[in-house]
């Protein structure tokens, strides 16, 4: 029962979100090689303790967030918008 | 055993009778009485039949550990089984009845199981069932099924109704500071402590009363305590079980709302399942008294020894004349003082030999006697007594009643559920509550404390945690050490006699014995979690509550180990049952997933829509005239498409706003075909991979302006496209100046199909010219505005193959838009057509939907290679060339004709050749239909190496699960117009 902290919604239960996955993934570029999409794709690391991720607040404001959540207790330690534009207007209302 | 009801003991209302029936004959109750100490008032001490064996099973306890007495409450659509007669409220007019007994519990031909033990013994079904062959066509599961009836009818322990749930059930939600789990003295203590300092309290409590184990008290009146907490805003919430803990302080309830009455109140649930999301959760979810295991430990009159006592106080029943108890440590000596002073003859069995004890003296005490052998059959003769445990010197005490104590195991279940291993400790024999970093604090004897004393001073310690560890406080707190007996527990799980068969049970309720755990030490399964699957110890509805422990040290023996060494089961939620109803509230029926229509839902009806369920939305399937069935309609109408016109509600589509300036570079990078030369007016189909090259989803998009396009998307993936847009423009592409904005629910669509769609299209805009051939020519959009000045969007699309238009509009004028298409469709001879039509005229196309596209199949398998740019990338271009995707035995997108064209097949036929048919075979039938255009049935579907590969051989249609075979034709996909000649007119 994971409780998460919308930078635009404010506290809201897990089941309003939808899991995207791993936040630190760089893609590559659509002419990249096979090789490139392939780690891109499928080389996930298996991580005990906090790691970046992305949910989608589906039925709620929609936006693609990065959390950072303790695969061992479910922590959130924090709680940002995906995209950086985003993410500096709200550190800068803070 | 000889019971009574004593005048002056009890809780009980004497002032109200309550009369219920037990197995058909009456008998009478009080208000306050439990199922069980009405049963026990009216002397009736058989109440169930052993799982296994179909031994006769009295009352062990008075609480959730009961093991025993396990019977069937409610009748017709109200019928319970397996219902804890101690924890069951009586109500006036329940019926209850033993259970896996026939014809009752007090004779039942099964009780030959007794003797039959050998064919019962543990592991008798993984030994009997191994080596059933591999499951295949046709064979294999049958020695299963044979047996399955029989051991099915042979393990039930009462049946539940087949009925509809007349009941409903209800899913809460609710937020405090502290939860307190548990009113005994601790929980109490800790609820009013952090209730003073200003905490939000809920305060829950299993029982109907709070109090805990002091409504085992001659004394107490759990009222006063009531009203001085709930003064204090404590919300207390009795009949209610805390049954789980979950993630970041979460607490699962159960409240048992109405299980209490005969016929619930309407507006009431039967019962509610809590949420409560706490920020500190405080256990005083107390301890079990433990039994003893020796021979016959299990005839009717054996019970706890605190059991004994809250039948006393609370109930006033004295639950036997002459009573041994048996025990190896100090909490049973206040119990003995009770029932003699109620007027029993009591004797105290007391293992150990030293220790010092101040007793009234109105009993006799033998110190260094463990009880080995029961005597009696539906009860209690006598019992059998040595001084020591290697049976030397035995001895016959008469007696009715044998009440066990084994120690205490605190209920340390709640804090197991959060992966918190408990600790053996050795000085008190139990497993105690070890620490955790959560917000979670055990309190009273559920952390091993003995003392009433100690138990109120771990409340208010509880309590100053929780403050503490919330930040509202730094006080120094200190909790009670365990333990709090004068004398120490001398360890006693078993009493092993081998001169006798007899049987010596570790768990009551799935007649687990010790020679079971010791079979099972022979064969090999020592690991706990082994042992606990081969004997089944532990697994019954009371999870091993009483039996664990001594099932954990006889191991430990046998080992040669210390229990901590052999470690402990896990224990998981629920901590008691949790009915279904509950767990699935008010989600079932109509109310089982959101239902979802679209705006002309009503007018499809009014005009005779049979509708079907399509994901979540319902849509017209067919529309059938007078006595025609499914399949008459739909031939008709599909028929009537490719004559004249037909109309189809297409609303459900998923529809996405696309703007910005860089929309056109968007839809260039997400689609495999190109984007970026479509001419504003124009539509353009396009097929979306995944990042790994297999087909996402395919659908239009029409270019509304230079900045602007209109997305459809199939019905079904329309939710999961509009959030991959999102995710693309908030992850990936975050320099891209692109909105996209769902507007599935504000445009109604339909498709208008047929030679003479065109016609009737022309009879229902304001200016006809803008959708002639010239100005609307294939694949062309236009906004303009139906009769009505209705503003539309229509575009030239073609799904079935015909001529036909996608005419959009906003979801208010849906109805008006089908009347007026409706009755110029009707003067040409049209008719409205469902999802049934639309099949067969896509399926007789070789168009692929969500049946084809199943998240395995690439653009090439669909046969589509064409719709892939090789002048551009796009998502999923690098990975759809892989070596797996592009081997040479993928199945690939074909059409099928029965050899016979007279034979029909199903969708779901595996594809075999003719003389290896087995297995998955070489391919599938996904979609079949009667062509009407052709004359038979037709398939789509996939084949390894499709059509050129095959087109010359006979291949094998299997249909297993309608035991069914034919001979197949393999042929193109496109089986009618295959040029397209029809839509492009
Ligand atoms: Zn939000």
């Amino acid at each position: 029962m994971i409780r998460i902290n919308c930078p635009y919604c404010g506290e809201r239960d897990h089941s309003e979100f939808s899991y995207g996955g791993d936040a630190t993934i760089k893609y590559p570029s659509l002419d990249s090689s096979e090789k490139e999409w392939t780690e891109a794709i499928f080389f996930r690391k298996n991580i005990k303790g906090f790691q970046l991720e992305t949910w989608h607040h589906t039925n709620g404001c929609r936006m693609w967030l990065k959390i950072e959540r303790s695969t061992v207790t479910h922590e959130i330690r924090s709680v940002k918008p995906c995209h950086p534009d985003l993410q500096k207007v709200v550190e800068n209302n803070k | 055993m000889k019971t009574s009801r004593l005048k002056n003991y009890g809780k009980i209302n004497r002032d109200n009778d309550l009369s219920f029936t037990w197995d058909n004959k009456k008998y009478k109750g009080f208000k306050g009485d439990t199922l069980a100490s009405a049963l026990l008032a009216n002397n009736i001490g058989v109440v169930g039949r052993s799982f296994k064996y179909h031994r006769p099973r009295g009352i062990f306890s008075s609480g959730v550990e009961e093991s025993g007495a396990l019977v069937t409450v409610g009748s017709k659509d109200r019928r319970d089984p397996n219902v804890r007669a101690t924890t069951q409220e009586l109500y006036d007019g329940l019926k209850a009845s033993g259970q896996n007994a026939f014809p009752n519990v007090n004779f039942d031909l099964a009780g030959i199981n007794n003797y039959l033990g050998r064919f019962f013994a543990s592991g008798f079904y993984y030994k009997t069932f191994m080596g059933i062959p591999p499951f295949e066509w046709g064979k294999g599961t049958a020695i299963w099924m044979f047996f399955e009836k029989f051991i099915r009818k042979a393990a039930g322990m009462g049946s539940a109704s087949t009925l509809p749930d007349p009941d409903s059930y209800e899913h809460a939600h609710d937020f405090c500071d502290v939860i307190v789990v548990g009113s005994g003295p601790s929980g109490i203590a800790a609820a009013i402590e952090a209730a003073e300092k200003k905490l939000d309290v809920i305060l829950v409590e299993q029982d109907s009363l709070i109090g805990g184990d002091q409504l085992s008290e001659y004394e107490f009146d759990s009222s006063h305590i009531e009203n001085q907490i709930k003064n204090l805003g404590i919300k207390v919430m009795t009949r209610t079980t805390a049954f789980g803990l979950y993630d970041n302080c979460v607490v699962g309830l159960l409240e048992r709302v109405t299980d209490h009455l005969l016929l619930p109140d309407k507006t009431l649930p039967r019962q509610r399942f809590w949420t409560i999301r706490a920020k500190h959760i405080i256990v005083g979810a107390g301890a079990i008294e433990r039994h003893i295991a020796f021979n016959n430990n299990d005839i009717p009159g054996v019970m706890t020894v605190n059991a004994s006592k809250h039948y006393l106080n609370r109930y006033g029943v004295l639950t036997g004349k002459k009573i041994v108890i048996t025990a190896n440590n100090d909490s049973v000596y206040e119990t003995a003082e009770l029932l003699s002073e109620a007027g029993a003859n009591v004797t105290v069995l007391d293992s150990r030999t030293n220790f010092e004890i101040e007793t009234n003296k109105t009993f006799e005490i033998r110190r260094g006697y463990v009880p080995y052998n029961i005597n009696g059959s539906k009860k209690i003769d006598s019992l059998d007594i040595s001084k020591s445990k290697n049976i030397s010197k035995s001895e016959t005490i008469n007696c009715d009643q044998v009440l066990l104590s084994g120690g205490w195991s605190p209920a340390v279940h709640l804090l197991s559920h959060r992966g918190v291993k408990p600790k053996w400790d050795y000085e008190n024999a139990c497993f105690l509550p070890s620490d955790t970093k959560e917000n979670i604090t055990m309190i009273g004897s559920s952390r091993g404390l003995w003392n009433k004393n100690d138990c109120i001073a771990s409340g208010v310690a509880g309590a100053t945690d929780a403050l503490n560890r919330l930040g509202i406080s730094k006080t120094n707190y200190f909790f009670p050490k365990p333990g709090g007996w004068k004398n120490p527990i001398k360890p006693l799980y078993e009493v092993k006699y081998n001169k006798s068969r007899s049987k010596s049970f570790v768990d009551y309720q799935h007649d687990v014995t010790s020679d079971d755990v010791r079979l099972a030490h022979r064969e090999g399964f020592i690991s706990v979690e082994h042992l606990k699957r081969y004997t089944t110890l532990g697994m019954a509805n009371d999870q091993g509550k009483m039996g664990n422990i001594i099932g954990l040290s006889l191991m430990a023996d046998l080992l040669n180990k210390e229990i901590p060494e052999v470690g402990t089961t896990v224990f998981r939620p629920p901590y008691t049952p949790v009915s279904i109803g509950a767990l699935s509230g008010r989600n079932v029926g109509k109310h089982f997933r959101p239902l979802r229509v679209t705006p002309m839902h009503q007018w499809n009806i009014d005009h005779g829509a049979k509708m079907i369920e399509v994901g979540l939305y319902q849509r017209p399937w067919y529309y059938p005239k007078e006595n025609e069935t499914l399949s008459n309609s739909y031939i008709r109408e599909a028929t009537t498409v490719r004559k004249t016109v037909g109309i189809c509600d297409v609303t459900s589509l998923g529809k996405i706003a696309i703007q910005g300036p860089d929309s056109s570079e968007f839809l260039n990078r997400i689609y495999s075909n190109g984007f970026s030369k479509l001419k504003v007016g124009k539509a353009r189909y396009g097929i979306m991979l995944r990042d790994d090259g297999i087909v996402m989803d395919d659908g239009t998009s029409w270019r509304l302006a230079e900045n602007e396009y209109f997305m459809t998307t199939s019905t079904g993936e329309a939710a999961k496209v509009m959030s991959w847009l999102e995710e693309l423009l908030q992850t990936r592409w975050t320099n891209l100046n692109v909105n996209v904005t769902s507007v599935s629910e504000q445009w109604a669509g339909v498709s208008i199909a047929g030679p003479k769609s065109r016609e009737v299209l022309n009879n229902c805009v304001i200016d006809s010219s803008v959708i002639n051939n010239n100005n609307l020519p294939f694949m062309g959009v236009t906004s303009t505005f139906l009769k009505g000045k209705i503003p539309c969007r229509i575009a030239r699309i073609s799904f079935s193959g015909e001529l036909a238009f996608e005419v959009y509009v906003k979801s208010d004028f849906s109805n008006t838009m089908m009347d007026l298409l409706w009755e110029n469709a009707k003067k040409n001879d049209g008719c409205l057509y469902g999802l049934e039509a639309l099949g067969a005229l896509r399926v007789e196309k070789g168009h692929v939907t969500a049946a084809e596209l199943d998240g395995r199949v690439t653009i090439d398998d669909a046969g589509l290679s064409k719709m892939a740019s090789s002048k551009k990338s796009y998502i999923g271009s690098a990975m759809r060339k892989r070596g797996v995707l592009k081997n040479n035995d993928r199945e690939i997108l074909v059409g099928f004709f029965p050899a016979n064209l007279k034979e029909t097949f199903n969708a779901g036929t595996i594809v075999c050749e003719k003389h290896n048919i087995k297995g998955q075979g070489i391919g599938r039938i996904t979609s079949v239909t009667y062509s009407p255009e052709l004359g038979h049935w037709i398939g789509i579907g996939f084949v390894k190496g499709g059509l050129d590969r095959w087109k010359d051989t006979i291949l094998v249609g299997a249909d297993p699960v309608r035991n069914k075979q034919m001979n197949l034709k393999i042929v193109s996909p496109h089986m009618v117009d295959p040029k397209g000649e029809r839509m492009h007119a």
